[in-house]
């Protein structure tokens, strides 16, 4: 196994309002409390601290955007920044990446 | 809740989990945690192991950190190994490096799933050697040099802390760094062997806060595998969990299928199940009583009271028991110093003996082993034998078997 | 980053939050203290490497 050295290097400002989904080498593991997520190329582990946040990142490939993924996922206007800044955490240690163009969404 | 919080409470499935494969092994290291040398009859055969891999995969583990004994000795270690990454199981595996040629360790390189930890306990072949045995340094380096040579970068080169190499942590840093490996220090538990050894191995207390200050320097850059949480009343915790993982997020599989808490507690006080019982791996995981008792919230007993509890979690349930302390009081080498009188006030004959012990039985790469050694009176058969055995007829090395497999 | 510095974190989140509406209710809390405590990280992280008992 080598190291993937580089990374995305993710703005530390969160877009929600662009495509992402989960990393390929990211296993999602549902648990009671949320979820434990997995990264086999970095070897850390997150910790998703409720079935909301795990709805939102599981439902993110199949989203336009990830703002749409937490309003569908029943994420209100007051709760947004905390799911914007889980969303981030999770971009900046590569658990989750932004689609490219040619990666289609849902509905 | 917090996640230590809820992880104490244990999880539906282990996030990984430490699976010795065999107990043979062509070393004999002094402090060997499950006395690992001699292979049991009764160790897992391919097909039983394959099912425990899928069992695995059900339960969604991330990863196993196979072990032994030397894990590669084992004739289908290969087919399990790419049997486990084909069914989304990651492998890191432990070795002493004694089968990592330049093909071998090409293939690792090439594989993402897998990652290899060299065990070496010692920057010079003098440190090294006395625990783990003459040539031992030479094989782990070879290793290491070929892993480099193949582009792998970023395996492990793991360290069990002693007295005698916590003075050489910079060289085993500049070590790794050589290799392009990620050095990795870990706690001396008194475990397996390390039950008669530890009295002398373990690092001193001034050593232990050498080591903590030497740890904090680093952060990341070191891995500790959370061994030194017990530490953290020197300061700012490590980074890790800082908590006692056994039964609640990790447990270990022995090469028989025993299931215990943990793979510094092979003792039949932490023996949770077997994967042969109907239900299996998951059976175990999830009803064991053993486990229920360590998922209930602990009060911390005597330890409790104390301000530093909250960051040291009463240190190591394995080094207390097997020093003869009680699991609710202080851990041996409490970092407050409360350890120290009650080792003190402790019966070492008294101690719980680690078993079952599978330590070869007669003198192995100039480890004395559990057999003690008796100095000839009569010169060796020819000048340059280094072997005491030379011209005794009937004796042969056991450790001749091993090399040849 | 470390369960300590998480912690600190959710501090530093919370406090940072804690702009605007200063006045105190009856009991002595904050308007809006339960959104705050809702309020706090809803990751954490840890490396694989970071758990006890695998050696």
């Amino acid at each position: 196994m080598s190291t993937n050295a580089g990374g995305c290097g993710a703005d530390p400002a969160f877009d929600l309002d662009r495509p992402w989904c989960v990393d390929e080498r990211v296993a999602v593991r549902p648990e009671p409390f949320g979820a434990l997520l997995y990264h086999f190329g970095t070897r850390r582990l997150s910790f998703l601290k409720n079935t909301t946040v795990l709805e939102v990142v599981r439902s993110l490939a199949e989203h336009r955007t990830a703002r749409s993924a937490c309003l569908a996922a029943g994420v209100g206007a007051a709760a947004l920044p905390a799911y914007e800044r889980a969303l981030a955490t999770l971009a900046a240690s590569q658990m989750i990446r932004q689609r490219a163009g040619s990666e289609s969404a849902g509905p | 809740m917090r996640l230590v919080e809820q992880f104490e409470l244990g999880l539906a499935a282990p996030i990984c989990l430490t699976w010795e494969l065999t107990y043979a092994c062509n070393l004999a290291c002094v402090h060997c945690l499950s006395s690992s040398g001699r292979r049991d009859p009764r160790e897992l055969t391919t097909a039983e192991c394959r099912e425990v891999i899928d069992t695995l995969e059900r339960m969604q583990v991330f990863y196993v950190n196979i072990g032994g004994g030397e894990p590669t000795v084992r004739p289908d270690f290969w087919e399990l190994v790419d049997y486990a990454t084909g069914h989304h199981v990651g492998v890191k595996f432990s070795t002493n490096g004694i089968r990592i040629d330049p093909g071998v360790a090409r293939r690792l390189a090439a594989s993402d799933y897998v990652d290899v930890q060299i065990s070496l306990d010692g920057a010079t072949a003098e440190v090294n050697d006395a625990v783990r045995g003459a040539g031992s340094y030479a094989t782990a380096t070879a290793a290491m040099r070929n892993l480099a040579a193949a582009g792998f970068r970023g395996f492990k080169l793991s360290v069990v802390v002693t007295r005698h190499n916590v003075g050489q942590l910079d060289e085993l840093k500049a070590l790794a760094d050589a290799y392009r490996a990620q050095l990795r220090l870990t706690r001396l538990r008194p475990s397996g062997r390390g039950a008669d050894t530890w009295p002398e191995l373990h690092p001193t207390a001034a050593q232990q806060r050498q080591l903590y200050d030497w740890l904090s320097a680093r952060g990341e850059q070191v891995l500790t595998g959370d061994s030194f949480f017990h530490l953290a009343p020197f300061g700012e915790p490590l980074p890790g969990l800082n908590l006692c993982g056994a039964g609640r997020v990790v447990c270990l599989i022995d090469p028989v299928g025993d299931v215990y808490a943990c793979p510094f507690a092979i003792h039949e006080n932490f023996l949770a199940g077997s994967v042969r019982q109907p239900g299996g791996f998951q059976a175990v995981w999830r009803d064991s009583a053993l486990f229920a008792e360590l998922r209930r919230p602990q009060s911390g007993g005597a330890c409790g009271s104390c301000q530093f509890f909250d960051s040291c979690r009463g240190g190591c349930m394995a080094a207390k028991f097997f020093t003869g302390l009680p699991l609710d009081g202080p851990d041996p080498e409490c970092a407050a110093g409360h350890g120290a009188a009650a080792l003190q006030a402790a019966d070492p004959a008294a101690a719980p003996r680690p078993a079952p012990d599978h330590s070869h039985r007669g003198p192995v790469r100039g480890q004395a082993g559990p057999v003690p050694v008796t100095i000839l009176s009569r010169p060796p058969a020819r000048a340059c034998d280094e072997s005491p055995l030379a011209g005794f007829a009937g004796r042969g090395e056991p450790a001749a078997a091993l090399r040849s497999g | 980053m470390t369960e300590q510095a998480v912690v600190e974190a959710t501090r530093a989140d919370e406090q940072h939050s804690r702009t605007g509406d200063d006045r105190l209710a009856g009991d002595g809390t904050l308007p809006g203290d339960e959104a705050l405590v809702a309020d706090e990280l809803l990751v954490e992280e840890v490396s694989i490497d970071g758990m006890c008992g695998v050696y």
